[in-house]
């Protein structure tokens, strides 16, 4: 734990500083002047006026608990549930309870005492939720000492609830808020215990979320709508063809227009128009004339990209994630074989924010107001950006308007960056249009997959091999991640062993490769990642082989099931839940899917209807066991937007190629679920405890198998490319 | 030069005449609470009300308002303070990340000014912004939760 002294120099800048000033929004009505403080740089935290008790508490006089979230918050509630287990074994009172961002700057002077500010992989609990307990426990047990201390008792002696420290054998009481102060001059404890989840009265309970009331009056300012005075708004355009370059632009042709200030090169391949004001901006460079070199890549269209994928489903050998037996071999002298071939598409992370920062640069500083999920790579992105030494940057984190792994990447960080520097000493806002947030995606990552399965006369499966050819997202994104043989995550649900998502089923002999197929599309980590297709191709094949085998899909599986409970358990929750075992109702019809992933068991099971062509999910149950669960009502509203987030991909979304751009340039051609079609949710947690699983993600993976099987139920269709709404369900088609 | 009514007061905006009503809110007054999310009148983001009917801001452009019309925005939603709409938001944990909840809201609000006791079916149908988080079961709660208190409170 930190100790107090090392505090003195960040609380030194922070006393000088906490100035703020008053600034007036481009008003030209006095009426509208918004008055409010931008923080200055270099302040570390705004709320913190009395010293701290450790790096995660603050507690007030007014006994207001302040507790410092290292991770980003971009809606997925994780701040609250951190806050929960430090709050838990704080032994606070939760309605006192209010939080402040970690900036990544400050962590790297404090020796990284947050640890990992990194947010991906449905990591944000499951990574911190030992140090972060520890670091309530710590602050509770340095404030139980101030008050033995003043009081000549053994800390032993004293109680705590609710914040109020008792010595009931002398009828002596304190709060939290007076021993505050004290407690900063303690010495850290090193011998932390931690309660039992069992115990546990804030964690674990279905608390509301912290991080509300400004998002429902419009005040919560995101990093779109962050306002600085004298700032000005880079509206940037980079080549549509990935990896084409910018040659040339004609800044003489926009520069009269109004509001217009800079026409920029901002790398080699985007330009950006810097103007007063968004609109402007924009509508400068709609009119400016660029040259691209787009390159080779001009020439490339879904159908040239599936042509090369598909080349690698019968390519000779493959990276192995998966060998039991030799599935070869069986499949060649079988006499019944099954087989199929799935893809699954690009899809756009769409968040509704759209890409932006603020950054302020001067050749002594460089600071950065906006959002990312990984501040401490986009502070190094900034630096190296800046042409300056991290110590001299700064990002000022803030809550995120949707990001879904977009903001893994540190692109636009870099571009704002580029762009103020060519302006320095003013603040550039740099937003971006949807258009462009369209066009310069990190792609969910395109694959093909060959399915072939070896039955015997008795409906088992004898072996199974599974190809999975295209694009890896590790190769594209961290090349130096790549192990020998090729992209170890490629495989995610589909292993043996570990502890991220292992393959349910038991095969004889069993197959599962890879043959790595790049194509230009940039690939990214969008929200469940590569769990997303195997669990669509793993899922729908296991009930075409069922199917086959005339057997019932769930008793299909549970002969597979037998060595893994745990998958077995939340698939016949689910099963149960919807009624499995008994008829649907006329014209209902019904799928299953589970999966492992991001360290949880996920299962669904899915009602849907189909008449005249018109698919309707009518209701979808899931059941995860996440290991814990900190904030039951916060992995129900997970739950439930993982399946709006999946089946949008699976019904509607894709992004397709031509002439080497994406096509899909808004909302109007790259449809998205809405309330009308939203099914309803019905969501059992299961936690079994003994291990710590993500929530954010695993559930996407099975929505859309779980739907597909039950389109399959309704039509005796098997729909084994996506969207969902490129294919004819009536019937007799 | 454009005379609009925001938020029950009159404003002169030194702005092109096609500049969407949306930037003008955020950029010229300073009103951030209305968002921008498409720019072509799909998400809602940028609901307002013009008149008191949800209004997508993004492709209005400010020529065609006319000085007489109001425009209320989230910031100077309802009388009572905070609208029942936002009340049941808070007390149902609606928002995820809150980004598109701003456009949701206006929109919830007008649908019931007009409809008070709306069917599930009229709320779907009625209530099209997209929400990326997947709040919409929710968002439907909501709705319902707020309609109930508004009748109550009508006696």
């Amino acid at each position: 734990m930190q100790h107090h002294q090392d505090i003195p120099s960040a609380r030194g800048s922070l006393a000088l500083s906490r100035r703020g000033f008053l600034v007036s929004a481009a008003a030209t009505a006095g009426a509208f002047t918004l008055g409010f403080t931008v923080p200055e740089a270099g302040e570390a935290f705004a709320q913190s006026a009395t010293p701290e008790v450790n790096a995660w508490v603050v507690i007030q006089p007014d006994e207001t608990v302040i507790i410092r979230i290292a991770r980003a918050e971009m809606g997925q509630g994780s701040l609250t549930g951190l806050a929960q287990l430090v709050a838990e074994e704080l032994e606070c009172d939760w309605d006192r309870v209010r939080f402040e961002l970690v900036k990544p700057g400050e962590n790297q002077r404090r020796d990284r005492v947050w640890q990992d500010m990194s947010t991906g992989g449905s990591r944000a609990i499951r990574g911190s939720h030992d140090y972060v307990r520890m670091g309530g426990a710590a602050a509770r047990m340095m404030l139980v000492q101030a008050a033995a201390d003043i009081w000549g008792v053994p800390a032993s002696e004293c109680s705590v609830s609710k914040g109020t420290i008792t010595h009931a054998a002398s009828g002596r009481s304190t709060t939290y808020g007076a021993m505050a102060e004290a407690a900063a001059r303690q010495t850290a404890p090193t011998e932390i215990a931690l309660k039992d989840p069992k115990d546990w009265t804030i964690a674990g309970q279905p608390v509301k979320r912290l991080d509300t009331m400004d998002k429902l009056d419009g005040s919560l300012v995101y990093g779109m709508d962050y306002t600085m005075p004298d700032m000005l708004v880079a509206v940037p355009m980079a080549c549509p063809v990935h990896g084409g370059k910018l040659v040339s632009f004609d800044a003489a042709a926009v520069n009269g227009m109004r509001g217009v200030k800079h026409v920029l090169r901002v790398d080699d391949e985007t330009v950006a128009v810097v103007a007063d004001t968004f609109w402007r901006a924009k509508t400068a460079l709609e009119s400016l004339p660029v040259v691209w070199d787009e390159g080779e890549n001009a020439q490339v269209s879904s159908a040239s990209i599936s042509a090369y994928i598909r080349e690698g489903l019968s390519a000779e050998t493959g990276f192995v994630g998966n060998r039991a037996g030799d599935a070869a071999a069986v499949l060649a002298a079988s006499g019944r074989v099954v087989e199929a071939d799935y893809s699954f598409p690009f899809q756009n992370h769409a968040p509704m924010e759209v890409l932006c920062a603020t950054v302020r640069w001067s050749p002594e500083r460089c600071d950065v107001w906006g959002p990312t999920q990984v501040a401490e790579a986009a502070l190094s992105a900034v630096a190296d950006a800046a042409g300056l030494a991290p110590e001299n940057c700064e990002i000022h984190t803030m809550r995120i308007g949707g990001s879904f792994g977009r903001r893994l990447q540190t692109d636009y960080i870099r571009m704002a960056v580029n762009i103020a520097r060519q302006v320095p000493g003013t603040p550039v806002k740099m937003m971006w249009t949807r258009e462009e947030d369209m066009a310069q995606g990190r792609f969910h990552p395109v694959t093909h997959c060959r399915l072939r399965a070896a039955l015997d006369d008795d409906g088992n499966v004898e072996a199974l091999h599974m190809r999975i050819a295209g694009q890896s997202i590790t190769a594209s994104v961290r090349p130096a991640a790549m192990t020998e043989n090729g992209d170890p995550v490629i495989f995610q649900g589909l292993v043996a062993e570990g502890t991220e998502g292992t393959l349910a089923y038991s095969f004889p002999n069993l197959l599962i490769d890879f043959a790595m197929r790049n194509p230009h599309i940039r690939p990214g980590y969008w929200r469940g990642v590569n769990l997303n297709q195997n669990a669509v191709y793993m899922e729908c094949f296991i009930d075409e082989m069922a199917h086959a085998a005339g057997q019932d899909p769930l008793a299909f599986r549970r002969k597979l099931m037998a060595s893994n409970p745990k998958h077995l358990a939340v698939l016949e929750a689910a099963a149960s839940w919807i009624g499995w075992e008994t008829a649907p109702p006329e014209g209902i019809h019904r799928g299953i899917a589970q999966i492992m992933g991001f360290g949880s068991y996920v299962a669904a099971a899915a009602e849907v209807s189909v008449t005249e062509g018109r698919l309707r999910v009518h209701r979808i149950v899931a059941a995860t066991d996440p290991g814990h669960v900190v904030n039951p009502q916060q992995v129900e509203a997970q739950v439930s937007g993982s399946f709006a987030y999946g089946l949008s991909a699976v019904l509607y979304g894709a992004c397709t190629v031509a002439n080497g751009r994406i096509e899909q340039t808004n909302f109007d051609t790259y449809n998205v679920m809405r309330l009308e079609d939203m099914p309803v949710v019905e969501v059992i947690p299961m936690p079994s405890g003994g291990f710590w699983g993500g929530v954010g993600e695993p559930t996407i993976a099975v929505a859309g198998p779980a739907v597909l099987n039950a389109v399959f139920a309704a039509t005796g269709k098997r729909i084994r490319n996506l969207p969902l709404a490129d294919f004819d369900l009536t019937s007799g088609s | 030069m454009a005379k609009l009514n925001v938020n029950g007061a009159d404003v002169d905006v030194d702005v092109e005449e096609d500049t969407p009503l949306l930037w003008v809110i955020r950029e010229h007054l300073g009103l951030t609470g209305t968002k921008y999310g498409c720019g072509v009148a799909q998400c809602g983001a940028c609901t307002v009300h013009i008149d008191g009917v949800a209004t997508r801001s993004c492709a209005m452009p400010v020529n065609a308002m006319t000085p007489d019309q109001k425009i209320v925005t989230i910031e100077a939603l309802g009388t009572e303070k905070p609208h029942p709409v936002q009340q049941a938001w808070a007390e149902l944990d609606v928002a995820q990340c809150g980004y598109c909840q701003v456009g949701m809201i206006m929109t919830a609000a007008s649908l019931l000014a007009q409809n008070p006791d709306p069917s599930d079916d009229d709320i779907r149908a009625e209530i099209t912004n997209i929400c990326r988080c997947g709040t919409y079961p929710r968002v439907l709660a909501g709705v319902k939760l707020a309609a109930e208190r508004m009748s109550t409170d009508r006696g």
